[in-house]
């Protein structure tokens, strides 16, 4: 059913579930590393592969991270909690069983305030709790890479163990037809609040940020809310918004027509923007939840919760409040920024030395045209901050002019090496020994004549075509201003 | 005297003192149990050549003019549940047959590094759920007095290979009475530290809140040379307490009870107990307070309810633990000829490498852990555990130590219980409460049966890290009977 037709009839409620990979330096409960693409299970020890007789330890840097996320979204902290063995088999998890927290989250009670449309939406937070990541299972064979129908799988242990944070959120009703953009901003003020806490990279693209996104529907003017299905590990902010705008549109039909919604989880498809069902929550697994019996209780002393609370960072709200004055930016191009995801780009442009305009011109300019061409994120292009003030600061110096500067982002996008590298080798300098340039301009007087003449006789607008000459003979190198100026000079024409 | 009847305490000195080499006192341990473990199966498995490297690297390191330990150089048995990396670790399991783990256990580590030389893997109840060892999955030890009756379990490899003289010292777990109860009807000393006094760290996992590893010996001061030797903090066990080890050499050597006031458990004791226990146990009261103490009857009402929790908590733990022997990465697997799915290989490996108490004890786990039923059983005997807890706190505000028999009965024939879980189960009566509060708690011999002229325990209890308490007690009683009796227990047993 048309998105429009849906919300006439029905009222959308939100939840997510949001899981990090903390960036700490070991696991959760070993200490192996946590880097990412390494070769296949070369991360692992006797603790991360369960071998026989091993034990968890905690590791005390992910208890810390977890308390400061859940701190910035306005949480309580537990004064007293546990670990909680989750237990279900399935290959890549080493032990059958994950350990995470049930009854007893570290962190409770929460919000996060998101700007949607101009509006400031709360999201309250239930809860922020730690488990440990799984392995990763590669399904080969079969048409869907998934389980069902490969010939085999093979499976890589290096990411089990890795400490994961999950955040919960409440219901959310009355988002009404901004909900897929509710989903959206809530998923990137988030990513923004945890990367500014310094606590994880949160590349969406490597998985270390992923959402689960509940939806279920109300018919209009009821107030009992509906059954809710759950993507799952949909990995990218504008998949979150697709699949909560599918979601609601497939539901929609389904209620429509009469029938009912099966709670399930179900899976994003990135091409068509739609889900398919999952595994049906119906004949719900039991976890058989009961406290991990080897680890101790996690007590944080208030003190040092209190500590961690006045410690942390400026938050992203009010981070963007500061850096729009700092910029002299108005609401809207702040706004158009905040959406693209190229506040923290800007800021680290402007950081390396370009001038706030110059940096927000060439990421909301060229390379939004080019990410969006290539279907990437701004982030995931392949260009550095610092290349871009190295390429403002050519043109500042007048070494490049705009044409030229795309010409040199273009290369270090092919990766073709530092702008510097791309225009030695493209040979991008302007031209700027003006015997060079009377040399081409000759050339171009030459081969005009009747344009010349033109010029000569009084008609200067016939100089552009001149100048053009110019350029097409300079490959685009020369300095239009200059060229136009010694054309006139040598036909003794003045403006 | 022969070098397999010396106590681990003469064995050390003599080395130290090089009157005898470390590669002799392995070689005539070797001898013994090639003589003696058919007949007893103490043994999962003996390895000659890396039992005399180890004697032959101590005997260097002696040479090389370093100091060494009390105990360096002197054999050792390891409960195959211990892992280590020069011998396979089995737990007792056919899913774990041949299986060579990549590393040590805390405790064997440590002893390693204290210079035991290890003589082999000794048989227990497979994955340690047993009081007879007749559920290992390589067939049942045998007890060293009367081979046709159980060593006690699920340690009875362990305890048998000590009371057979083919090791001075053996290593155990205790979950539920495992160190104790085979101490007990073997005539030979078993502690169970404080929970978190020694580490689990590689001690392959049945009950998690409940597994302890502890030392086996022929005599009170052995086994608190081989406890203090494996004890103390270790980072690798969130478990494991931060704290100094108790001082339970210096009150092994100590033995005064003069003036201790001692509890008799007032619940233990009765119907059901053997007529010949009580009357050793009663002796033994009589006995303390002859030599001094003040004895008192304390009253424990919870421990009576203390068989049905274990038998909750101790296999929901086991059912979670037990999940990771699932064919993937380690052990048995079978049936994987490519037609199989995953999950098919897992249930036909556990169906066939699972032992039938294994599977019955991860069956009642799963169930008291499943949703709706979760706070009648789990949550429930999780209650009854603060109240043991609470008993055993009022009982020491009043006595220092609680004693109790250790097992109602003496040695049972093989095969008399098998099929009786109830039956069997009922041999850990007195000894699991001590696990689920957590206290230190040993058996020392008090004596023979007069019905059957088997070995009685008295089970001494102590506070949490009041480990030194049972080695003082125990010293003390060891000390009079043995004074009565002329010599120790063990050499009235049969010749083997």
């Amino acid at each position: 059913m048309p998105y429009d037709e849906a919300l006439e009839r029905f009222e959308p409620v939100l939840g997510l579930e949001t899981h990090v990979e903390l960036g700490t330096a070991s696991k959760m409960f070993c200490g192996c590393p946590t880097t990412f693409g390494a070769p296949p299970n070369t991360h692992v020890c006797p603790v991360c592969l369960a071998l026989p007789g091993s034990l968890p330890t905690t590791n005390a840097a992910a208890i810390e991270s977890t308390i400061r996320i859940g701190l910035a979204l306005n949480c309580s902290i537990a004064e007293w909690c546990r670990f909680a063995r989750k237990n279900y088999f399935y290959p890549d998890m080493p032990k059958n069983y994950q350990i995470s927290q049930y009854d007893e989250p570290l962190c409770f009670d929460g919000y996060l305030d998101v700007e949607v449309d101009g509006k400031t939406v709360r999201i309250e937070i239930e809860r922020v709790h730690l488990e440990e990541d799984t392995g990763k299972s590669t399904h080969v064979g079969g048409a869907t890479g998934r389980i069902h129908g490969a010939d085999y799988s093979i499976v890589d242990y290096n990411r089990a163990g890795i400490p994961l944070v999950e955040i919960v959120t409440k219901p959310i009703p009355g988002t009404d037809r901004l909900a897929p953009e509710v989903a959206r901003a809530y998923g990137t003020e988030l990513r923004e609040l945890v990367r500014g806490l310094g606590v994880s990279d949160v590349r969406m693209e490597e998985g270390s940020m992923r959402f689960d996104v509940n939806v279920s529907l109300m018919p209009r003017g009821s107030s009992e809310w509906g059954t809710r299905t759950e993507t799952k590990n949909v990995n990218s902010l504008r998949s979150v918004e697709r699949s909560v705008r599918g979601e609601i549109e497939r539901q929609a039909a389904i209620l429509a027509d009469g029938g009912r919604i099966i709670q399930e989880t179900r899976h994003f498809h990135e091409n068509t923007g739609t889900t398919t069902s999952g595994r049906s929550k119906e004949e719900a697994q039991d976890y058989r939840y009961f406290p991990e019996p080897d680890l101790v209780p996690i007590a944080p002393d208030p003190a040092w919760v209190a500590e961690l609370k006045a410690a942390l960072p400026e938050l992203p709200g009010v981070r963007r409040k500061r850096l729009q004055q700092e910029w002299g930016v108005s609401d809207l191009d702040m706004t158009s920024m905040y959406n693209a995801d190229a506040i923290v780009l800007v800021e680290a442009t402007v950081a390396a030395g370009a001038p706030p305009a110059d940096a927000r011109k060439w990421w909301m300019g060229e390379l939004a045209r080019r990410a969006n061409e290539a279907g990437l994120p701004l982030s995931a292009l392949r260009i550095t901050p610092d290349q871009i003030a190295r390429v403002c600061a050519m043109v500042a110096g007048g070494a490049l002019n705009d044409k030229l500067a795309r010409q040199v982002l273009e290369g270090v996008l092919n990766g073709e090496g530092s702008p510097d590298e791309v225009v030695a080798a493209r040979g991008l300098q302007i031209v700027n020994d003006e015997g060079e340039l009377m040399e081409i301009i000759d050339q171009v007087l030459a081969g005009n004549a009747d344009a010349a003449d033109k010029v000569r006789s009084g008609k200067v607008a016939a100089v552009g075509a001149l100048v053009g000459g110019v350029m097409k003979a300079s490959r685009g190198k020369a300095d239009a201003g200059r060229a136009r100026e010694l054309i006139l000079e040598r036909l003794g024409v003045s403006e | 005297m022969s070098l397999v009847h010396k106590t681990a305490a003469d064995l050390g000195a003599l080395i130290a003192a090089g009157e005898v080499s470390a590669v002799e006192v392995a070689q005539a341990h070797l001898d013994r149990i090639a003589a003696v473990d058919p007949q007893v199966n103490a043994f999962l498995h003996v390895d000659a050549e890396t039992t005399l490297k180890q004697a032959r690297a101590v005997d260097a390191r002696r040479a090389a003019g370093e100091e060494l330990g009390p105990l360096a150089g002197v054999p050792i048995a390891h409960k195959d549940v211990f892992t280590t990396v020069d011998m396979p670790t089995t737990a007792g399991s056919k899913i774990l047959e041949g299986y060579r783990p990549p590393y040590d256990a805390t405790v064997t580590r440590r002893l390693r590094e204290a210079g035991l030389v290890i003589l082999g893997k000794t048989n227990l109840d497979e994955f340690a759920m047993g009081s007879s060892t007749e559920n290992s999955a390589y067939g049942p030890t045998r007890n060293p007095w009367d081979l046709s009756r159980i060593p006690g379990g699920s340690s009875g490899g362990s305890s048998a290979a000590v009371a057979a003289y083919e090791a001075p010292l053996s290593t155990g777990t205790d979950t539920g009475g495992s160190i104790r109860q085979p101490a007990a009807v073997t005539g030979i000393v078993g502690m169970k530290p404080t929970y978190g006094g020694s580490s689990r760290y590689g001690l392959i996992a049945f009950a998690s809140s409940l597994d302890t590893p502890g030392p086996f010996a022929r005599n009170v001061l052995d086994t608190a040379l081989l406890h203090e030797a494996f004890s103390g903090h270790d980072v690798m066990d969130a478990t494991s307490v931060d704290a100094p080890v108790p001082s339970v050499v210096a009150a092994a050597r100590n033995g005064d009870v003069a003036g201790l006031r001692i509890g008799v458990v007032k619940e233990f004791g009765g119907d059901g107990y053997q007529a010949g226990v009580l009357a050793r146990f009663h002796e033994t009261v009589e006995l303390l307070e002859s030599l001094g103490a003040k004895v008192f009857e304390v009253s424990c009402p919870s421990f009576t309810t203390a068989l049905p929790a274990y038998y909750l908590i101790a296999p929901s733990e086991c059912s979670s633990n037990l999940a990771r022997f699932d064919a993937m990465r380690y052990g048995l697997r079978v049936g994987d000829d490519g037609t199989r799915s995953a999950e098919e290989v897992m249930a036909l490996t556990r169906a066939q490498g699972f032992g039938p108490e294994v599977k019955r004890r991860i069956i009642l786990g799963t169930y008291a852990l499943s949703s709706g039923y979760y706070d009648a059983y789990y949550g429930q005997a999780q209650k009854v555990r603060t109240l043991i807890a609470r008993d055993f706190e009022a009982a020491f505000q009043q006595v220092d130590v609680l004693i109790s028999p250790t097992t109602p009965t003496t040695a049972f024939p093989i095969g008399e219980r098998a099929d009786d879980p109830m039956a069997m189960y009922l041999a850990d009566l007195c000894t699991i409460p001590a696990n689920l509060a957590g206290n230190a708690a040993i058996s020392v011999p008090c004596g023979l049966a007069d019905e059957d002229g088997l070995p009685v325990g008295l089970q001494i209890m102590a506070p949490v890290l009041g480990d030194d308490r049972c080695y003082r007690v125990g010293a003390a009683v060891e000390k009079a009977l043995q004074a009565r009796w002329g010599g120790s227990l063990l050499s009235r047993a049969p010749e083997l």
